[in-house]
């Protein structure tokens, strides 16, 4: 994405005394590109939300239990769900491919025996949680830090910025990869903060975390920019705290940026998780995400492509949806406002 | 010896290799486990010279460690040593059966035995030369026994222990010397080697490239990547594990025994390294490379099986893979909790993961097919949940957190998945634990890092019952705290540990009692499952269609040295 004139639909004159967000919602009401991104969001999360109705009255299956010597119908005929080769040499087990029948493997069975379409969107629900969760806590954490950064400025600006930037310095895909590695063993046990190894909160905290920099940063500098405004000086004139002056000066004027970053930061999240969860370092067995589906099918990318193609088809449905969505949000806050590329 | 690959190299057994060729369709010559037919006609014709020339261009991920003979312990370099050294004794190298037979090598002749078992005499041939063109004395043969401790080789401790004076090299291996352990006569031209205690697996040993003769100014020092010039046929001028290890023809090789070390055909043997499992079979389908070391992709057996299935040869290893279960730790401690995940594996399942029927076997016995001892018993044979919920609950472990640790091969995974899944459809809260390949085997080995359960896998050094069963199960084999701990389950009966003791002695005897009695002790370890055999694994070889006199040895695999290119 770049950062592109904003569409026509934004520039559309809204009711004129509307408070700032009954206007932001009627510019991103009249974008249709957004809402057809959102509507796209909303059926993938309601789809992936029913996956227990799938797979419970549908496919009638249990996706974290294997079925390697199980057995299904195709045509009217019990075949194996996974299929010993008979040909040549007779080397190989091929699992069942897709069936077009929801109610027997729709889109087949991974190296267990396993319905793909239930994995799916039972994967999907951890996907798009893990996404949101961590891109909700990165933002809050973000904006603490930006705000407290931005505002006080001096050694305490010094200090975070620095924090920020030793984090920035890591590329993030190997920072990642680095935490997971370790507290994939052991869990994560910081003060009160106990999270176990295999839990979804590990994935979660630590895609929030090596994002921070990239949210903080511009917040800080928006702060920083707000500084000088007469309303500020009016409130420490007025005797108001620093605290009160950020919750309540401060964060209101910072909080559409941070609402524009939460859909961006959500796809960016998501996509990578599917990339640890490729590299096994993101969610771990029994639990399954698009990444770990992809995995799967990794091993049988000659034979049964769809199980990798039909996982990765939905990673960038929603990670597109999002995309377009969140740039339909920083048109309708601030169709000024350059947040990507170009700026 | 323990293999990290799924599809693997092992010594094999039963002589029952399915060929994907007849030698007679085979364009390039006789191939095979077929190969193993094929074989027989190569030698029985001797060398066929019109064959000699050409590059044999092998490939692997990557390389396997150090080319020291005495220290390497890896699947993969053993079967290139076949073409690089000489002891002793030797197996037979040839295709099928006889390959687990031992004909003497740098000896003469098989060794004259004390009355008492303890000692070895071998008369040293002469004339063979070293790669740097030394004559083969007794001095090296002295020097080499000592290198094996002085360089601390992983089995100084444990196949070379009986030598007299191991001990105290093991202690110091800096300052080993074995004066009365191997004794040379320079004037006879002999070699003695005095045991401690009588033996009978001694020679066996004696024919692992551990025990390889070196010149005896080899440094006493791991050599790493520089190449120490040997006996056979060929000698290394490269090696970079990341890179390429490539052979020449050893300039002073003159074939002394067909049966020990036969002349090779290729003129250079290069070994690739870096190209995934998946682009080296492309590479090998396109004739850019003649084999690939690694497992074969399980999404492209059945493409070789059936488009490349005269490439393909597919044979019996003498290996297995199974499940550790600690049993000093919760549930496994309880035999009933062990019992319980014997019987409710499903090993036609779990010969699904690995490639189906045709490339593993269930295996209900510690003992594969093939090893002296094994019997033929099935005390779980097929998958009974209900019993195994019942076991659990008698058990009293039902609900228990359990987790299995996996290396993250795609096998070990898939098995992993499956026992995790298992365990929970039997009342237990299972999570799987992946971990990379690299230290998953020392990490399972360790008790201090308290893993429940792991799935391993475990490939005979030399065909015998001990090899498994006091390897992996006798007390002896437990070390709390170590890394090299290879009784993974931490298991110790004294009675099963007396009478493994006494199957060793009676095999000194009477070979057909001392086998009987390996069959009962595995069925008793068996039904007290400190460990559950899963499956007995093949190995697939993946041939380039120019490659003839494919011959498969029992103990060290494709006879890499035998291939023909042109």
């Amino acid at each position: 994405m770049s950062g592109a004139e904003p569409v026509p639909a934004v520039a559309a004159p809204v009711r004129p005394g509307a408070g700032p967000w009954r206007q932001a919602a009627t510019r991103i009401l009249r974008n249709r590109s957004a809402m057809t991104a959102g509507a796209g969001l909303f059926l993938i999360a309601l789809v992936c939300l029913l996956a227990p109705v799938y797979a419970g009255s549908i496919a009638h299956t249990d996706p974290f239990v294997s079925n390697i010597s199980g057995t299904t119908v195709v045509g009217g005929q019990e075949v194996q769900v996974l299929q010993q080769s008979t040909e040549g040499l007779g080397l190989g087990v091929t699992p069942i491919g897709p069936t077009g029948d929801p109610g027997h493997y729709l889109l087949g069975a991974d190296n267990q025996g396993r319905d793909v379409m239930a994995r799916l969107l039972y994967g999907g629900r951890n996907s798009l949680l893990i996404g949101v969760s961590s891109a909700l806590l990165c933002c809050a954490l973000a904006t603490v830090l930006g705000v407290v950064a931005g505002y006080f400025g001096g050694w305490i600006d010094a200090v975070l910025s620095r924090f920020f930037d030793v984090i920035w310095a890591f590329p993030v895909y190997l920072l990642a990869i680095c935490l997971s590695v370790v507290l994939l063993t052991s869990g994560l046990h910081l003060g009160p903060v106990h999270i176990d190894a295999g839990s979804l909160a590990l994935p979660i905290v630590i895609i929030a975390l090596i994002y921070v920099p990239y949210v903080a940063r511009p917040l800080r500098g928006q702060v920083m920019a707000l500084r000088g405004k007469e309303f500020l000086h009016a409130a420490v004139g007025l005797g108001a705290s620093d605290l009160r002056i950020m919750r309540r000066e401060v964060l209101p004027n910072i909080l559409p940026t941070v609402v524009v970053f939460l859909p961006l930061m959500t796809a960016l999240n998501m996509l990578t998780e599917s990339a640890l969860s490729f590299l096994s370092v993101g969610v771990q067995s029994p639990d399954a995400s698009w990444g770990t589906i992809i995995n799967d099918g990794l091993a049988l990318l000659y034979t049964r492509p769809m199980i990798t193609i039909a996982a990765g088809l939905f990673v960038a449905l929603t990670a597109v949806a999002l995309n377009v969505f969140g740039d339909g949000v920083r048109d309708a806050l601030d169709p000024n406002a350059r947040l990507r590329g170009g700026a | 010896m323990k293999r990290n690959l799924p599809i693997a190299a092992g010594a094999a057994l039963l002589a029952l290799s399915v060929s994907a060729c007849s030698g007679a369709s085979s364009p390039a010559g006789p191939a095979g486990s077929a190969g193993t037919a094929g074989a027989s006609q190569a030698s029985s014709a001797g060398f066929q010279e019109q064959h000699k020339g050409g590059t044999l261009r092998l490939q692997a991920k990557s390389g396997d460690g150090t080319l020291d003979p005495h220290i390497n312990y890896s699947n993969g370099n053993w079967q290139i040593f076949q073409a690089m050294y000489d002891g002793l004794l030797a197996f037979k190298k040839v295709g099928g059966e006889a390959s687990y037979d031992l004909v003497p090598d740098l000896a003469e002749a098989m060794p004259q035995v004390s009355p008492d078992g303890r000692s070895y005499t071998f008369t040293l041939r002469k004339g063979v030369k070293f790669a740097g063109g030394g004559e083969v004395t007794a001095d090296d043969v002295v020097a080499s026994f000592e290198r094996i401790y002085k360089v601390s080789g992983p089995t100084s401790g444990t196949f070379y222990a009986g030598i007299v004076g191991a001990a105290a090299c093991v202690k110091k291996p800096k300052e080993c010397t074995l004066d009365k352990g191997v004794v040379a006569d320079k004037a006879k031209n002999t070699i003695t080697i005095n045991l401690v205690e009588p033996d009978s697996e001694f020679p066996l040993k004696l024919a692992l490239p551990h025990a390889a003769v070196l010149p005896k100014d080899t440094p006493d020092k791991d050599q790493g990547t520089k190449p120490i010039g040997g006996t056979g046929p060929y000698t290394a001028v490269s090696y970079d594990p990341n890179k390429e290890l490539k052979l020449v023809r050893n300039p002073h090789f003159t074939e002394w025994s067909r049966e020990a070390q036969p002349q090779g055909y290729p003129d250079e043997i290069v070994y690739s390294y870096g190209l995934t499992a998946e682009a080296a079979v492309t590479a090998v389908q396109n004739g850019q490379a003649d084999w690939v070391f690694d497992p074969l992709p399980a999404d492209r057996l059945s493409e070789i099986g059936t488009k490349y299935a005269s490439q393909a040869h597919v044979n019996q290893l003498s290996a297995f893979w199974y499940l550790p279960l600690n049993t000093n730790l919760a549930p496994f401690d309880k035999p009933e909790a062990r019992q319980a995940l014997n019987w409710a594996i499903d090993r036609q399942a779990v010969v699904k993961m690995f490639g189906g029927a045709n490339v593993a076997q269930p295996a209900c016995t510690l003992l594969p097919p093939g090893i002296p001892g094994h019997a033929d018993f099935c005390d779980f044979p097929q998958p009974d949940l209900a019993k195994a919920k019942d076991l659990v609950q008698q058990s009293g472990t039902a609900g228990q957190e359990v987790a299995v640790v996996v290396s993250d091969d795609e096998v070990s995974k898939q098995i992993g998945e499956y026992v995790r899944s298992t365990l929970e459809q039997i009342g237990y809260q299972a999570k799987l634990k992946v971990i990379s390949t690299n230290i998953h085997f020392t990490y399972i080995q360790n008790d201090k890092n308290k893993v429940q359960a792991s799935v391993s896998q475990w490939y005979a050094d030399y065909p015998a019952a001990s090899d498994f069963l006091h390897v992996l199960l006798s007390c002896a084999s437990f070390r709390s705290g170590s890394d090299s701990s290879i009784n993974i389950s931490g298991y110790c009966d004294k009675d099963i540990d007396a009478r493994m003791a006494e199957a060793m002695t009676l095999d000194r005897t009477d070979k057909n009692a001392a086998n009987a009695k390996w069959g009962e002790i595995d069925r008793d370890l068996t039904k007290a499952s400190p460990i559950i055999p899963l499956f007995t694994p093949k190995q697939v070889d993946f041939v380039s269609s120019r490659v003839g006199n494919y011959q498969f040895h029992k103990q060290f695999f494709m006879l890499v040295s035998q291939l023909w290119v042109k």
